[in-house]
């Protein structure tokens, strides 16, 4: 059976505990809200694109349950440095490891850490935390001025 | 002598695993649970009498009509309505308040006028009054609550004026567990002339209600947390008030007289059940009533208390977990939050062990903004809970905090 360990990795406990790029961005030209009316659960996340398209920074602040916060956290970490222009693969990319079949292994070569949050697929009610910072990052990404939603 | 293995006994679905531990149903506040008798009821229903009501002259039509007007007979006595008449079947405690808010609103809230509610209300007990007000220009006022979850009632009484038209307060609260000192709130409202709702949504499985001793002019509440189905409900109201009301739906059953010119309405309760009623709903729901009446307000008060007082005596020594809502007269409700886990989290992680909680807002969002907290879990109780039911909450939340130790 699956083991809630395997979804509250060490990782994920650690990125709660400690998350990576917390708090505001001194310099941002992006941001958006992201809330989850089901939970509760509330994230602003800020990003800095140079001129070169560019991710330069990224940070996210608010609160919500270890998933969500980690996600988030992760999330930070792997996009930081990278072209925009890949955001919209890293989307698809993390959305489809979430919400495949249990059976199918995440692609850990493409994903790197983010495959950590793979576990949230035997956890259905759990998805939408893992996927709202994705969701609200898209919304600052496309400039949308609506809060992003999971529901 | 209360024997909570022959209550466990009447409710199949307490006897499954999940995840291969003993299911431990701790969600009676968003539900009940079933009793078989209630199930047994709803498919007789459809197995031997489904017909539409008050309409049809055969055999089946007469049956069903029989029954469902019978589980009215059940409820007026219950809640001690002064006639059948005053006993209106809506679709829930939502639905109940929305009609009262707009047909009595309606035609009774204006301009200037104060609805007066209280900051533990549900988001059932906002919203229509919400939405009344911006309609009409009236404003809405809220009671405030105190750190223990308790309406502060001076602040009550102060807000309470001759602008009042109504007053909307839960008798207990389905976040904190508060039980409302309802008697001296609806005659305080009566004394500027105001009228009283009180949203019985959480209270009338744990609490004895007598709308007359009340003097309560309108008492709404849902079936599905008194061990009755979802999706129907009732509001008990005067029928000296429901006659002036006007309708709040219109279709068949709730007219004496169509024409193109002009529609006859019909007569109370039947003028606020417009279209086929939810009548498997309404015949569970009387059984369900007997099924309480059967044990008794006496012994389900007493039982529930010293299981709630086992558990609040665990969780005051709980290391790391904070209470919230520790009125003085309270039932039924632990809710509460966790240094370091999250109730999202938490939910998650007892649930593995077999134990169902819930965790969120409670649709109560400005309960949550008051205790400062995005979200509680929340342990409710029932009849059919026992001792080792939350020991076993307990050992599933020390589980949760050595995850994030």
């Amino acid at each position: 059976m699956f083991d809630l360990r395997d979804l509250y990795l060490q990782v994920i406990v650690d990125h709660n505990k400690a998350p990576r790029n917390f708090g505001v961005l001194k310099k941002y030209n992006r941001d958006a809200d992201g809330y989850n009316p089901l939970c509760g659960d509330k994230l602003h996340v800020y990003v800095h694109v140079n001129d070169d398209h560019i991710i330069e920074d990224i940070s996210f602040e608010g609160e919500g349950c270890a998933i969500s916060v980690a996600s988030a956290s992760l999330m930070t970490e792997a996009l930081k440095g990278k072209p925009i222009s890949e955001f919209p693969d890293s989307f698809e990319r993390f959305q489809h490891m979430v919400t495949s079949d249990i059976n199918e292994d995440p692609d850990e070569e493409k994903l790197g850490k983010l495959a950590v949050l793979a576990g949230v697929r035997e956890f259905p009610s759990r998805i939408k935390c893992a996927v709202l910072c994705w969701h609200t990052l898209k919304s600052a990404v496309e400039d949308s001025h609506e809060i992003a939603k999971t529901e | 002598m209360f024997d909570v293995k022959k209550i466990r006994a009447d409710f199949p679905i307490l006897s499954q695993e999940i995840y291969g531990k003993p299911l431990v149903y701790l969600d009676n506040a968003a539900t009940t649970q079933k009793p078989q008798c209630v199930i047994d009821a709803v498919s007789h229903y459809y197995e031997h009498d489904n017909a539409n009501v008050h309409r049809g002259v055969h055999a089946l039509s007469e049956r069903a009509t029989a029954d469902y007007e019978a589980a009215r007979k059940i409820i007026a006595g219950f809640f001690n309505a002064r006639s059948e008449r005053e006993v209106i079947f809506t679709r829930g405690t939502t639905e109940a308040i929305n009609l009262i808010a707009s047909s009595w609103g309606g035609a009774n809230i204006k301009a200037g006028d104060e609805v007066l509610i209280t900051h533990m209300e549900h988001h059932s007990n906002i919203v229509p009054w919400q939405m009344l007000c911006n309609h009409v220009g009236a404003t809405l006022k809220v009671a405030p609550i105190n750190d223990a979850g308790e309406l502060i009632m001076d602040a009550f009484d102060s807000l309470l004026s001759e602008r009042t038209r109504l007053v909307g307060v839960v008798h207990m609260s389905n976040a904190l567990g508060t039980i409302n000192p309802i008697e001296s709130i609806i005659e305080k409202a009566h004394a500027v002339g105001a009228k009283v709702l009180i949203d019985g949504a959480q209270a009338a499985a744990h609490l004895a209600v007598d709308v007359q001793t009340l003097d309560c002019d309108f008492y709404v509440t849902s079936a599905h947390k008194m061990y009755g189905p979802t999706g129907i409900g009732v509001l008990i109201g005067k029928e000296s008030i429901l006659e002036t009301m006007p309708p709040y739906q219109g279709g068949g059953d709730m007219i004496r007289m169509v024409t193109f010119e002009k529609t006859e309405y019909n007569d109370l309760p039947y003028k606020f059940e417009a279209g086929t009623p939810h009548i498997a709903g309404a015949i569970g729901f009387g059984k369900a009533i007997e099924y309480i009446q059967n044990i008794g307000f006496a012994a389900i008060g007493r039982r529930e208390k010293e299981l709630l007082r086992y558990a609040t005596n665990k969780a005051e020594v709980f290391n790391g977990l904070r209470q919230i809502g520790t009125a003085r007269d309270k039932a039924c409700v632990l809710s509460f939050v966790m240094d370091s886990v999250h109730p999202h989290d938490l939910g998650t992680i007892v649930d593995r062990d077999g134990v169902a909680i819930r965790a969120g807002h409670h649709c109560a969002m400005p309960v949550m903004q008051f205790f400062n907290v995005p979200a509680t879990a929340r342990a409710s109780f029932s009849i059919y809970n026992t001792e080792g039911e939350v020991d076993a909450l307990f050992a599933a939340l020390k589980k949760a905090q050595d995850i994030f130790a």
